[in-house]
């Protein structure tokens, strides 16, 4: 049995501020097997966000250890086995969508050879090489988002961390995306940390779903999703789709501050 | 084609307003010491024109040389305050009151101290330009969204190329909207500081002495050579901007 690629132990935040100090999250402990998608969903405030920077050493915890790839999160980040991905595509205009997912070979110091080939490839994989040339304003919300994800993937990291990646998209769109990013996770073996607001969203391309509490954030329930993979299409008309998802939102239902799917009178299937 | 139908419409406003104004000083029959007709200034233009330029690129030296130490300095003291936030958040606020200073109330004091000929046109051109890029450019370098800088953080970036990847470019927007600024202003403060004192081989000097004598014609020539070279210095520098950064414009034009 391999050691888990992501090994949260009793991790704690604390936010000190004027106001005084805001518990975010509580003794949080969670394996994350390479290979693994893994939704962490929960409302607003949870501190799912502030779980997925501290993975990704871009936040300390107040408390508890995290190791990625039996390291610490620091050498992870230091070693660049992270790829990011946020809600905005943070791309940069001056940068042609080329350029700006070479642009995480160019801070590596990768070889030319690396340079020029790697992106393309990359492009590829999203579906976006004829637009290789183009400045991102000249791209779609959801165009954008795949060539954050082709920057995001660039140094072939062996963690893939998502913030709300597709929350910004209208629905098919994001569909349409959730599909892709299974092939590209599928395609390139990348571990997949994953924070949504979508139950939906979570239980089609998750192995687990990871169900947070309110504030103080400590993990209500893990959920398992055992449906078939390759998932596809129709894999959201499965009755299982449905029982899963009937599962977690119950998991959350004490949470009226989900913002992104809120529970419908009369309706309770997904859409 | 495109030009023509593009800035026809300014050219007809140009050429309307010249009528106008020819008219005017007919019509109501005024003295051409008070307002000379245009087809006077054109003439006296004409006449006096090798003057005049050697007048011009007298006073349009001050202006160029004082906007390059203004702004370059400027443009390097932002840099060098961006690499400090707690510095930077210091020296902002006075930078941003010194907009209300009126530093062309320098002007005869910088004679005293660098002398009658360009050297205390160009202090004056220097200390007007130097704030209003030093503001911008540090905000243009501290501007990046925090997004932005964790995602450099994620990929374990250093200072050095944070700075040139992503700061440097990011600002250059906001460093030209100051250097369009500082453009005209370098002109007004060239002209101007030149008013209080200056050999009679500049514009500000020659403008103020035939006006005082009621050569209007002589001073109006003057003027209209003073704004030919603020638009020539103002366009020099859209152009450079077009030229740094094409990405900006492809999408205005589209």
């Amino acid at each position: 049995m391999a050691s888990p690629i992501i090994a949260l132990d009793a991790v704690a935040k604390t936010f000190e501020s004027r106001a005084g100090a805001t518990e975010a999250l509580r003794a949080v402990s969670l394996a994350v097997d390479a290979g693994e998608f893994v939704s962490i969903i929960g409302p607003s405030g949870c501190g799912k966000s502030s779980l997925l920077r501290i993975v990704g050493d871009l936040v300390d915890p107040s408390a508890g250890t995290v190791r990625v790839n039996g390291k610490s999160a620091r050498q992870a980040r230091l070693d660049r086995d992270y790829g990011i991905v946020f809600q905005t595509p943070v791309l940069y205009e001056w940068r042609t969508v080329l350029e700006n997912v070479r642009l995480p070979l160019e801070l590596a110091g990768r070889p030319r050879g690396e340079r020029e080939q790697r992106p393309r490839a990359l492009l590829r994989l999203v579906g976006l090489e004829e637009f290789a040339g183009h400045y991102p304003w000249q791209l779609s919300g959801g165009m954008q988002q795949r060539v954050s994800i082709a920057r995001a993937l660039a140094l072939n990291p062996s963690i893939l961390l998502m913030d709300e990646p597709f929350g910004a998209l209208d629905e098919m769109t994001r569909e349409r995306l959730n599909q892709e990013l299974l092939q590209v996770c599928a395609e390139t073996a990348a571990t997949a940390l994953f924070v949504t607001h979508s139950i939906a969203e979570a239980v089609f391309l998750s192995t687990r779903i990871v169900v947070m509490s309110p504030r103080p954030g400590c993990i209500e329930r893990v959920v398992a999703v055992d449906l078939p993979r390759p998932r596809a299409a129709k894999t959201r008309a499965l009755p299982r789709f449905f029982e899963l998802v009937t599962e977690v939102r119950q998991s959350l239902r004490e949470d009226p501050g989900l913002a992104g799917d809120p529970p419908r009178p009369g309706g309770p299937g997904p859409r | 084609m495109r030009l023509v139908r593009e800035y026809a419409p300014a050219a007809l406003v140009l050429a309307a307003g010249l009528l106008l104004w020819e008219a005017v000083v007919y019509v109501f029959s005024i003295e051409f010491y008070l307002l000379p007709a245009p087809h006077v200034i054109v003439q006296s233009l004409r006449e006096t024109y090798p003057f005049l330029v050697g007048a011009g690129l007298y006073t349009f030296t001050e202006a160029v040389l004082g906007f390059a130490l203004g702004c370059g300095g400027g443009i390097l003291a932002a840099m060098a305050a961006s690499t400090s936030p707690g510095f930077a958040g210091l020296v902002l606020p006075y930078a941003v009151a010194s907009a209300s200073i009126p530093i062309i109330a320098l002007a005869p004091l910088a004679i005293v101290w660098f002398g009658v000929e360009q050297g205390s046109k160009i202090a004056i051109v220097v200390l007007m330009t130097f704030f209003p890029t030093f503001i911008s450019t540090l905000r243009g370098l501290s501007s990046v969204t925090p997004q932005s800088l964790e995602l450099m953080r994620s990929y374990a970036a250093t200072e050095r190329q944070i700075f040139l990847k992503i700061r440097l470019p990011h600002s250059l927007p906001m460093v030209f909207t100051a250097l369009r600024a500082c453009a005209t202003l370098a002109m007004i403060g060239a002209v101007v500081s030149e008013f209080f004192g200056g050999p009679v081989k500049s514009l500000g000097v020659y403008i103020k002495s035939t006006a005082s004598l009621f050569q209007t014609r002589q001073a109006w020539s003057a003027i209209l050579v003073a704004c030919a070279l603020g638009l020539l210095f103002y366009f020099a520098v859209v152009l450079l901007e077009r030229l740094t950064m094409p990405w900006h414009f492809e999408r205005r034009e589209r």
